[in-house]
């Protein structure tokens, strides 16, 4: 049986269309995609995100451990600060792309949250590296929910819901706190390409909060919307934009990459491949016609194959197609003229600047 | 509840007669299936079909999937306003939303469609 979150019975109760993801029980829709994506846009959504693997390290080698298989370089984040980053195989391909929280305030003193889909991969590679090191791993996923607000009114929204408040948060931070007299850990982070926080919280809380933050306003989103607002702001989706085969340099992620901060696993691999011309590079793709370019979907120029769609969609925001894909890097440039094979017709694209979507900040 | 004055495919088109012509559209559970429909292509005029043939495309933000004609003949009107604005299939499935007519080519055909009962009961299976 799927697992599900701590919210199924609400979302069942509330018309959400439960599909299978990553083996959860999910809502992918309440109402359309289009009315969520542009509630997150306007102003506030919820999102049940309890999916994710939420992982903590404990005991005194926690940095070492995450240092060992994390690409970016956690030993200098500040207390709170959230980092994202690539976890690579030997080859340097991706195994998984995660947020680290350095929490700092227990003994638990960093967090990672990991795909659905890589939770046990992850664990395992994890348990892998750790070798003689003292850092206990704690699997947090089916204890606690993980929800989402998102969008321009997120903050304000929040506002008082929590002891501490998030409007207090720089982008990227996070802290403990307690909402509804309950231990959580508050983040500003999200997955949307907006403002907006991200609540950890016991299992036991989770309808309550969920409830309190559609009484002020949030309309609840599913995984549909979650998907054409992650594509809108750019940001790569495991299994589409990145995979084993897949490393950072190509997915234009060498930022969560630093080489020079001693050994991790992939390392190698990673500094064999930054300066391979011959990797194909991940891309924006805007298309002219209406049809929609998706993952799979070869991408040519002059009637010849140069890359494959990895992602794509309708946007919401702008009315028409969007896609990202991995194109020989001779077509890389923005303004490249290539063409999509959508069931049989070449389709005009347009190579674009990532992110599509970008939010004004105010 | 689907309207009890049309007839069905199991592939979700809906299918109205009046003299030797078959209206064609899908069904209000097809389209919320499909949900955010952004596009829709029909064949062109005077072509040819047999039953069950794909005659045109429609696309959510989730899927691409096709039309199939319910009876077999030839379309004889499109409904352009469909291709022009996707919505109308979303909010008038059975009206406004519409897609081609069909002359058709055995009046039997419509006969073989499911009723509104028998599809009541296929889109409840399908349902959760």
């Amino acid at each position: 049986m799927a697992l599900r979150t701590a919210l199924y019975d609400w979302h069942v109760a509330h018309g959400g269309r439960m599909v299978d993801f990553a083996g959860w029980d999910m809502p992918v829709q309440y109402s359309t995609i289009i009315d969520e994506h542009s509630a997150v846009r306007t102003g506030a959504g919820l999102f049940d995100i309890s999916h994710m693997g939420r992982l903590s390290f404990g005991g005194p080698d926690a940095l070492a451990l995450i240092q060992k298989v994390y690409t970016n370089d956690a030993a200098v984040m500040k207390e709170g600060q959230v980092r994202y980053g690539l976890i690579c195989n030997e080859r340097g391909g991706i195994r998984d792309d995660v947020l680290v929280y350095r929490c700092g305030w227990s003994g638990h003193r960093w967090l990672m949250v990991v795909n659905a889909s890589n939770l046990a991969k992850i664990v395992d590679w994890i348990a892998d590296s750790n070798g003689a090191l003292n850092a206990p791993v704690y699997d947090q996923t089916i204890m606690t929910c993980m929800i989402a607000v998102q969008g321009p009114r997120a903050i304000e929204l929040v506002a008082g819901l929590t002891e501490d408040d998030a409007s207090k948060l720089a982008y990227y931070y996070s802290l403990p706190t307690r909402c509804f007299g309950q231990d959580c850990v508050i983040s500003r982070t999200g997955y949307t390409g907006e403002d907006g926080v991200e609540l950890i919280i016991d299992n036991t809380h989770g309808v309550k909060v969920w409830e309190e933050l559609i009484r002020r306003g949030a309309k609840p989103c599913g995984l549909g919307a979650r998907d054409t607002l992650r594509l809108e702001a750019a940001m790569p989706l495991y299994g589409h934009e990145l995979s084993e085969e897949i490393d950072p340099f190509q997915a234009g992620l060498a930022w969560a990459v630093k080489l020079g901060k001693g050994d991790f696993r992939g390392k190698e691999a990673l500094l064999r491949r930054q300066d391979d011309a011959t990797l194909h590079r991940r891309v924006g793709l805007e298309l002219k016609g209406k049809r929609i370019a998706r993952e799979g979907a070869l991408i040519k120029s002059a009637g010849r194959t140069v890359g494959v769609v990895s992602s794509g969609t309708h946007s919401p925001t702008f009315a028409r197609p969007i896609a990202m894909g991995y194109v020989d890097p001779a077509f890389q440039m923005v303004g490249s003229s290539l063409a999509v094979d959508i069931r049989g017709n070449d389709e005009d694209a347009v190579v674009v600047a990532m992110p599509f979507y970008k939010r004004s900040r105010s | 509840m689907v309207p009890n004055n049309l007839r069905y495919a199991e592939t979700h088109e809906w299918a109205s007669v009046e003299g030797d012509v078959c209206t064609v559209g899908i069904s209000k559970f097809a389209v919320e299936q499909l949900t955010d429909v952004v596009f829709v292509e029909l064949a062109k005029l005077g072509k040819p079909f047999a039953a069950q043939a794909a005659f045109g495309q429609i696309e959510s933000v989730k899927s691409v999937n096709d039309l199939y004609c319910p009876v077999a003949g030839e379309i004889v009107a499109k409904n352009d306003a469909v291709e022009k604005d996707p919505t109308l299939v979303s909010a008038d499935p059975y009206g406004k939303g519409w897609m081609v007519k069909i002359k058709m080519a055995s009046p039997a055909d419509y006969d073989k469609l499911l009723t509104p009962e028998q599809y009541e009961k296929q889109i409840a299976s399908q349902g959760h």
